[in-house]
């Protein structure tokens, strides 16, 4: 029940808010519901078996019997922090929007708590539908949260990300449907569950990309690609972060992007395991292409918003290279630079938009000579910029040098390549620090300083900020502690990467199992 | 026991980073200096009693290591937090903490007009931590945790001064540079560990000579080589110096420590560290040996040219940095961390003499408003007197003996060639020349100073650290004495070889007394003929020096405008660099994807309009359309 209770408390959250007789009281009842939510998702951890690879926590139940789709939700190593996150995510925005969402707040928290369900449903959904329909209905909140809340051209931005993303998973689904044929032509019953997925042997040939295992493949990783997004389809991202209000781009970077790389990891790569051998190259070139480009076109940004979207388009070339790596330092440094990225990035749109929602403005060229301005504010950003930039003892340097390595291991060219977004990270985010932070007041200051005004955060959003830096040292100085949750899954992906097959964890075998780790 | 020392060591300048880092609104510079010194001279105590542990045991015991907890463990993979203290890091600590104590010290006298103290303190105290890590990790990957700290640490020490917007670019290009050879440092650490499974430098300094000979050398002279470029980025050389010079524009003890003591000789130190390894790499070692020849030649040639105080004595520590990688890229690893340790003296002796000069000055730098300061300033005087003989390698200060030494085995060594230890007396002839002009400039000859600056000796807490730094520049050179000079005074040890000795591979050379005095005469005479020309132009004689300069302009500007490096890096790498930039995003983002885009979202609006227009409800429309479906149906039947 646990898994079920995660996703759809929020559903039952977004109702409560609505009940909620004023509008003073909507952002206490959700902040203290999400920190609830957010407590009860680390009951998972008492729980959870860190020494199987199986799935975990399973709940299956029939729901269109002839097409053998079920509700089936499971977690193991490799969703589970992907989980964390999403819990962890929502009472910080809440706290984070207090004062940047001042209309129809209801609305906002009804949003965000659907949001959160669809999030955590995909992560934790092993039915190829129910994940499809967890996968899709996160569009339809994000895109009011767009739309509604949203800058000036939000209307143009939101449009885009949802057409975009459509697109992209109406490919899957057919995919999914051919997939889900396939199952009855091997077992005689139609099945949409992931597992039969797994063992599916798919015909391949290898040189051409219209073979059956490569055209479904493609068909997966189009939707994943968008939804990371990989050059060449991210010019959606720059736009829906920029229009986004500061909680959706925390949402947006934190988590949704992840739903994309997850999928590579969850599907692409088990289901279809020949032709992401032989087709890594292409996402290994479209990764380092994706690092550099991005690095590049975020250090000539204007907009700090849109330089921090740019990086993200660069980090998230990062933890493609590293699942294609297909090896245990690539896939783990992955799925850490995942959680990683959501934090930092997540980190740092927040930062963007307390200033923003002080300024107004968030040019580069209105700053200058904040850091005296704003200290608290300045310290803040530049742990999140060292972060960032995967300085060591924060948590980008753990993901991104188990990412280099991994990829190292795989194929050195790339790793040649993908070692000078090191140095462009450095560039573009210092260089932004420099012109916002140091040197002569700038426009934006001196005013304030005329209406003798703080520029400097405020309690709350203090409050908002040092969960994350705490975590930022935390996964930099201890990688262990959040790795050896994830190791064995890790390790069964890799080590059966040509016949990866997952078994189901029930309570029965799980008492077989810690008996004979016992005996061992 | 050990281990506790090591977390003394280790975690006292930690915790004086946060107790000033909490603090660093305040503006009581005494407070927070005593408690960063504090810090730094508990860390100090720790390191003496280590090493004095360390020098109980039997030779080939000499270790101690300390396992805090695994850091990284990711299938093969594995990086502990875990350090350790043998001979090389012994000499490392003390360094650090020594100097850096009196660098601290000389620093509550220095900043004390300062605005914001602790902040500076704090600042100062996590560069020590990080150096720390730097030279006690036990693994390429804890090495790498301090290199990138101090890098850290150096850029808000040079951008302490952030409201000067040229102080703060000049503490961003430090990072950037320093970056660009972490990458290779990086691929470093990548190569080795595809190569020989592990990071950790005892395991494989051990995999070393059974791999060297059934593999090809080329992965490990791949790895030294990127280890290399790490090493060009943190230790100023060729083609990476450039952010060293502009680092200047920090607080002058920092220059002091960071920049001249500690974190510039770092990659020096890697490489001793990894001394097994590079000796399996001749061709890189060759490399690094060429590198660091033309470093100290060219960085001398620009050091004669400038005009600021603290211009000159950064292209200096470039130019020595480059004698260092000319030692270990010879195979010479003690003499190479002797120069480290006497040039760690003398260097910081200058910079913080030149930060007495500076603050008695009121903040002037430009020595041509100088001249004469010798009666004003008697103790900054004469400790910077000790430098400079140290220096240029007048014997027996200790510059002599670690120079030398250098300059000898570039000679002799099976590495070396007599081209090298023709590049590096050259550089100690212009060396001699610089450093003189400089003591001519300053304190010598008549006095330049503008009518409303008053000089004036500087308080206790800066000159004590001078007087102990000279003192040490004077005297550190004996505990390296070369056989031949100890032979002649009755087999004097040389104490630093016998220390080091179990550590380093030993090179083959056949020593020859007369050749080794021969070459040591011949640099020590041209360095003096040098340092006399140069005192006798500067003091005297200052048009003989316009007039030379005169007659090649061209060269003259070109030194004096540092060959123009900076320009060639701003116009041909990073503004058609930044243009090509704005192409990608104007031209592949905003005018190439999303123009494609939009064509596929027209083409399908406009297919459905030409849909949209059959529905138009008209039935005698409808009906020709089914009338027209029948006759196609019936057409594919028949």
């Amino acid at each position: 029940m646990l898994l079920s209770l995660i996703t759809f408390l929020p559903v039952v959250f977004a109702l409560v808010i609505l009940a909620v007789p004023e509008e003073k009281y909507v952002r206490p009842t959700a902040f203290v519901l999400g920190v609830g939510q957010f407590l009860l998702s680390l009951l998972v951890f008492k729980d959870y078996d860190p020494t199987t690879a199986a799935l975990q926590l399973v709940e299956k139940t029939e729901w269109v019997r002839s097409a053998g789709i079920n509700y089936f939700m499971g977690i193991d190593g490799i969703s589970l922090w992907l989980v964390m996150l999403s819990t962890f995510l929502v009472p910080l925005i809440i706290l984070g929007s207090w004062t940047a969402i001042d209309k129809k707040v209801k609305g906002f928290h009804v949003c965000l708590f659907l949001l959160q369900t669809t999030m955590i449903g995909t992560f934790l959904a092993m039915d190829a539908i129910l994940f499809y329909v967890f996968f899709e209905a996160s569009l339809i909140p994000m895109y009011y949260m767009v739309g509604i809340w949203g800058g000036a051209r939000r209307i143009y931005a939101s449009m885009k990300f949802f057409i975009y993303t459509m697109l992209g998973s109406v490919l899957m689904l057919v995919s999914i449907i051919t997939l889900m044929g396939m199952t009855k032509q091997l077992t005689g019953q139609m099945s949409a569950s992931l597992l039969d997925f797994y063992n599916l042997d798919i015909p391949f040939v290898a040189g051409t990309m219209f073979s059956t295992q490569s055209l479904l493949f493609f068909a997966f990783c189009i939707a994943f690609a968008i939804k990371v997004p990989l050059f060449p389809f991210h010019t959606w991202l720059p736009d829906a972060h920029v229009e986004a209000p500061t909680p959706g781009s925390v949402i947006l970077a934190g988590v949704m992007l992840k739903m994309g790389t997850y999928g590579f990891v969850r599907m692409a790569l088990p289901i279809f395991p020949e032709a992401t051998e032989y087709w890594a190259w292409l996402f290994f070139s479209l990764g380092v292409i994706g690092i550099i480009y991005g690095a590049l076109v975020a250090m000539v940004q204007p907009d700090i918003k849109k330089l921090v979207a740019y990086s993200s388009v660069s980090h998230m070339g990062y933890i493609i290279l590293g699942i294609f790596a297909m090896n245990v330092q690539g896939i783990s440094g992955g799925i850490y630079q995942m959680l990683n990225h959501g934090i930092s990035t997540g980190a740092l749109f927040f930062l963007v938009g307390m200033i923003y929602e002080k300024t107004h403005t968030r040019k580069i060229e209105d700053y200058g000579g904040l850091a005296p301005a704003a200290p608290l504010f300045t310290i803040l950003f530049i742990i999140v910029t060292m972060s960032s930039i995967a300085v060591p003892m924060t948590n980008g340097f753990v993901g991104e040098f188990l990412i280099l390595t991994g990829t190292f291991m795989a194929n050195k060219a790339f790793a040649y390549v993908a070692v000078l977004g090191v140095i462009l990270a450095a560039a573009y985010m210092l260089w932004m620090v420099k012109r916002v932070f140091f040197g002569a007041p700038g426009k934006v200051v001196n005013e304030f300083a005329e209406k003798n005004k703080s520029l400097d955060i405020s309690k709350r959003e203090f409050a908002v900020m040092a969960p994350l830096i705490v975590l930022i040292f935390w996964m930099g100085l201890f990688p262990n502690h959040f790795l050896s949750w994830s190791e064995v899954s890790i390790n069964h992906l890799v080590k059966n990467k040509t016949s990866y097959q997952l078994q189901v964890l029930n309570s029965d075998q799980k008492s077989a199992v810690t008996a004979q780790t016992k005996s061992k | 026991m050990e281990q506790t020392l090591i977390s003394i060591l280790i975690l006292t300048p930690l915790v004086g980073f946060f107790i000033n880092g909490l603090r660093w609104k305040s503006e009581n510079c005494k407070l927070a200096g005593t408690i960063a010194t504090s810090a730094i001279f508990i860390s100090f105590i720790a390191a003496v009693t280590l090493v004095a542990k360390l020098i109980q045991l039997p030779e080939g015991e000499r270790q101690f290591t300390a396992h805090f907890f695994e850091w990284i463990h990711v299938g093969s993979f594995q990086a502990n937090a875990a350090f350790l203290v043998d001979q090389i890091s012994a000499v490392m600590i003390l360094i650090i903490t020594g100097v850096g104590a009196l660098i601290h010290l000389f620093s509550m006298g220095y900043m004390s007009h300062d605005k914001r103290p602790a902040k500076y303190f704090s600042y100062l105290n996590f560069f020590i931590f990080n150096m720390l890590l730097l030279v006690l990790g036990d693994n390429l990957l804890v090495m790498f945790v301090g290199w990138e700290g101090v890098g850290l640490a150096s850029y808000l020490l040079i951008g302490f001064w952030f409201h000067d917007p040229a102080k703060a670019s000049a503490g961003m290009k430090a990072f950037i540079t320093n970056r660009i050879g972490d990458a290779g440092f990086l691929l470093g650490i990548f190569t080795l560990f595809f190569y020989f499974g592990t990071v950790e430098f005892g395991e494989l300094a051990a995999r070393m000579p059974a791999e060297a000979e059934t593999l090809w050398s080329g992965p490990i002279t791949l790895a030294c080589l990127f280890l290399f470029i790490g090493a060009m980025g943190k230790s100023a050389q060729i083609p990476l110096y450039v952010w060293l010079p502009d680092a200047m524009a920090g607080p002058t003890p920092v220059s002091a420590l960071i920049h001249a003591a500690t974190m510039v000789t770092a990659g020096v130190y890697m490489i001793v560290r990894m001394n097994e390894v590079f000796i399996l790499a001749p061709n890189a070692m060759m490399v690094i040996a060429v590198f660091g020849a033309l470093t100290a030649f060219f960085a001398a040639s620009i050091g004669m040219t400038q005009w600021d105080i603290k211009k000159v004595l950064a292209y200096s520590t470039v130019s020595q940095l480059g004698y260092m990688f000319l030692g270990v890229g010879v195979g010479a690893f003690m003499p190479a961390l002797f120069h480290l340790m006497t040039h760690a003296f003398f260097k910081a002796l200058m910079f913080l003499g030149s930060g007495s000069v500076i603050h008695a000055m009121h903040e002037e730098q430009d020595i041509r408003k100088m001249g004469g300061l010798k009666k004003y300033m008697p103790i900054t005087h004469i400790t910077f007197l000790i430098g400079w003989l140290a220096i240029i390698g007048m014997p027996p200060f200790s510059g002599f003996f670690s120079k030398d030494e250098i300059l000898y085995y570039s000679f002799v060594s099976p590495h070396g060639s007599s081209f090298l230890w023709l590049i590096g007396v050259a550089g100690a002839i212009m060396t001699a020349f610089y450093m003189t002009r400089l003591m001519a400039l300053v304190f010598w000859g008549k006095s330049r100073v503008p009518s409303d600056v008053h000089p004036h000796e500087s308080p206790a807490t800066m000159t004590i650290p001078l007087i102990v730094l000279g003192v040490l520049s004077a005297v550190a050179g004996f505990i390296g004495i070369p056989h031949a000079i100890g032979d002649l005074f009755g087999h004097l040890p040389n104490v630093l070889e016998h220390w080091l000795d179990p550590r380093l591979v030993n090179l083959d050379v056949e020593h020859s007394k007369a050749l080794e005095f021969g070459l040591m005469g011949i640099s020590v005479a041209l360095a003096g003929i040098s340092a006399a020309f140069a005192y006798d132009s500067y003091t005297k004689k200052q048009e003989r020096i316009d007039k030379f300069t005169s007659k090649f302009p061209k060269l003259y500007r070109a030194v004096e405008g540092k060959y123009f490096v900076d320009e060639f890096y701003f116009g041909k790498i990073i503004n058609p660099l930044i243009s090509l930039s704005k192409d990608l995003w104007v031209y592949v983002d905003v005018n190439f994807i999303d123009k494609i885009t939009y064509w596929i979202s027209d083409f399908v609006r406009s297919a459905a309009d030409a849909f949209k227009s059959t529905q138009n409800g008209n039935m005698q429309s409808y009906a020709m359309y089914i009338t027209l479906g029948v006759v196609v149906i019936l057409s594919f039947i028949f």
